[in-house]
């Protein structure tokens, strides 16, 4: 078991013909994902051609249309590679087309565009992951995104975070101790995205194969404050948590859209309280998020 | 990307916003040239002269002056061009006055604040009211919240006329005024043009503060503080125009201009990270140790060589800092990218100051081997704690 993603999830790659979509969707095929089909409007009728985990060719379909792909292919997962500008109307595409997830790896999205997306999540129950996210895998069954999928193991413990290599990092140290994982969700560092630390949480506590959870946070925000606030309501399984950006200075933007400190607020030190407040266990350096969460089980 | 108030006020008077006449200078004379104009097309003797530096606060700091006459207006220009302005958004160095706006003098009754941002909580754009103009707002929202009045807005149906006249009603924009009907529409068609402005122009702050109602009881914005969305740069090619490079970090800017990410900080430990959480992280570990970050550095996820000899080559270039950690989890990123680029930089500029690297992830075994074979003094590191543990030592 798992969650989001698994051996059901039917593929569709929006922006496959690019550089980056193709050796994404490449990737992911080789993991053992099922990648049913590509889209970029005018090239429909094409071939992508992918591999297998043995590097047998496999032939993808290309439509016009995320439509054609659904219809068609049967594609109920979309993952999203199309440049900035264009990448919230492909988000849009994909609900409009009844994919049920869809996980946008573009980064860069204009925050207007995505407050309008965001709007639209309110009237379907599609979900979206992201924007500027590494994706969501399940370790030895299925891959949609950017991420190395050979520090993976397959195992108990959900993972959630805003950043891409610092889940890579966690999930390495994880991989080390022989804690494997159930799920790693990234769900991006922009300030208005898809699923938020909650929606996630709430998947893992009712995950009955994810034991316990480790989720990174970062400055910016209130997610992990209104996260903390959850989790000591609801979660019965133990998290552990890490808070990059301790040292960043205030009003200055850290590599991610939403990683700023504004007006004094959205800073490490108030969400490291908040959480150890909700009884996670707070690792004190980066380097140490793996034991921290062995030292739950 | 910030932009300056008389660039703010350009694009106000697009929207159909009322602002003071003004004129943009950079010289003492352009100054006293454009008070004497505006004094006699307004017939009202009093200008004010004000600083153009992206930072707030700048009345309390000195940069705005309110003249009488235009000889008054010259001496204020002398006075404040070529300062340098300390406020509290500027740090403590200040930021050095090269550009005026010499504006005419308003006949002010009342001083409200308007502002927009996207709230991140609420995944809306949010319209902030409130009396207490020409105050920071950050003040009031912390002493006295009740006092900002917020309405979210709907990004299918844009601001509603009802949610501003909400607005004017709460803030009582309608009394002590000659004629309380026309302050009112003036009121609404204000918010209701500011709000369409902030989602074409794609902000990410816009505030007038303050937005004044003057003795004859017309709307007009005193100040405009714009901030863009820089994710929106590639459809506003108009921007390229607004920026002003003086007011940024010329090293960040570089950065900037080859896609890297990059922010100077205090210390001595320069930083060379891919991913923006783990480039935090690595600076946290680094504090954690006894050691100070010089800079936040992400090389981004798809680095090529050239950007990774570029990046390593900023930090060789900077004189404060003593030793290099280089921290690699790659998953895109190819740690043999890395280490080329690092070696190609080290050959160009010299190695004066210790490095440690550590690579992990994506063809690592290649990565160590370039370092090796390349003949420089390199510590490896096992993982980041380790990493981290050993720059320190090497330093202090």
């Amino acid at each position: 078991m798992s969650v989001l993603v698994g051996p059901e999830s039917k593929v569709v790659f929006q922006g496959i013909t690019g550089k980056a979509g193709g050796f994404h969707a490449d990737m992911c095929m080789r993991y053992g994902t099922h990648v049913v089909a590509g889209c970029t409007p005018n090239r429909g009728g094409e071939t992508f051609v992918g591999h297998d985990a043995d590097g047998k060719e496999i032939n993808v379909p290309v439509y016009n249309t995320v439509k054609e792909a659904v219809e068609i292919a049967g594609a109920n997962t979309s993952c999203i590679f199309v440049p900035p500008l264009g990448a919230a109307d492909a988000i849009l595409e994909a609900i409009d087309a009844g994919c049920e997830l869809v996980i946008c790896i573009t980064e860069g999205i204009p925050v207007m565009d995505m407050v309008k997306v965001r709007r639209r999540l309110e009237t379907t129950d599609a979900k979206l992951i992201g924007p500027n996210c590494p994706g969501v895998i399940t370790p030895g069954s299925c891959k949609i995104g950017i991420m190395p999928g050979h520090i993976h193991k397959p195992g108990k413990i959900g993972v959630v975070s805003k950043s891409g290599t610092l889940t890579y990092e966690a999930v390495g140290q994880l991989t080390a101790l022989g804690l494997g994982q159930s799920t790693c969700i990234g769900i991006g560092g922009d300030p208005i995205a898809g699923l938020d630390f909650i929606d996630c949480l709430k998947l893992f506590n009712d995950d009955p194969d994810t034991e316990a959870v480790i989720m990174m946070g970062e400055i910016g925000g209130n997610a992990e404050i209104l996260a903390a606030e959850w989790i000591k309501e609801n979660m019965k399984k133990p998290v552990a948590g890490f808070i990059a950006g301790g040292t960043a200075p205030e009003g200055k933007r850290m590599g991610h859209a939403g990683a700023i400190i504004s007006g004094g607020k959205g800073t490490a030190a108030e969400k490291i309280a908040a959480l150890e407040a909700a009884g996670v266990k707070v690792a004190p350096t980066p380097a140490e998020m793996g034991v921290t969460l062995q030292s739950l089980l | 990307m910030n932009i300056h108030e008389y660039q703010g006020k350009q694009v106000l008077a697009r929207y159909g916003i009322a602002v003071g006449q003004g004129e943009f200078v950079t010289t003492v004379d352009a100054a006293e040239a454009a008070a004497k104009k505006i004094i006699a097309e307004t017939g009202n003797e009093i200008v004010v002269v004000k600083a153009q530096i992206h930072a707030g606060g700048r009345g309390k700091g000195g940069g705005v002056k309110v003249c009488k006459g235009a000889a008054a207006a010259k001496e204020a220009a002398e006075a404040i061009l070529g300062m340098q302005l300390v406020t509290h958004q500027t740090g403590p160095a200040g930021q050095k006055v090269r550009r005026l706006y010499v504006e005419q003098g308003s006949d002010i009754a009342r001083e409200l604040y308007v502002g927009l941002v996207v709230d991140r909580e609420a995944r809306r754009v949010a319209l902030m009211a409130s009396t207490e103009g020409g105050m920071e707002i950050e003040k009031v929202a912390e002493e006295t919240p009740e006092k900002i009045i917020t309405e979210n807005i709907d990004p299918l149906l844009g601001l509603a006329p009802f949610q501003a006249r909400k607005i004017a009603y709460a803030l009582k924009v309608g009394e002590g005024v000659p004629e309380p009907k026309k302050t009112v529409a003036q009121f609404v068609k204000t918010l209701m043009a500011l709000a369409d402005c902030f989602v074409k122009e794609d902000c990410s702050l816009c505030e007038i503060n303050p937005l004044v109602i003057t003795g004859s009881g017309d709307v007009v914005a005193l100040d405009a503080k714009f901030n863009f969305d820089s994710n929106a740069e590639a459809r506003h090619k108009e921007w390229a125009a607004l920026r002003d490079t003086d007011e940024e970090d010329p090293v960040e800017l570089e950065a900037t201009e080859v896609g890297l990410s990059y922010v100077s900080l205090d210390g001595n430990i320069g930083c060379l990270v891919n991913g923006a959480g783990l480039a935090m992280s690595t600076m946290d570990i680094i504090k954690h140790y006894g050691g100070e970050p010089a800079n936040f550095l992400d090389v981004g996820g798809g680095a090529t060589k050239e950007m990774v000899t570029k990046a390593f080559k900023m930090i060789l270039s900077s004189d404060k800092v003593k030793g290099i950690f280089v921290n690699i989890f790659g998953g895109i990123m190819q740690c043999d990218v890395v280490a080329e680029g690092v070696v190609a930089a080290t050959k160009e500029l010299g190695l004066q100051v210790p490095l440690v690297v550590r690579l992990e992830g994506t063809n690592v075994e290649k990565g160590k081997e370039i370092l090796r074979n390349s003949g420089l003094k390199i510590e490896p590191a096992d993982c980041m704690g380790d990493g981290a543990q050993k720059m320190v030592a090497s330093v202090k």
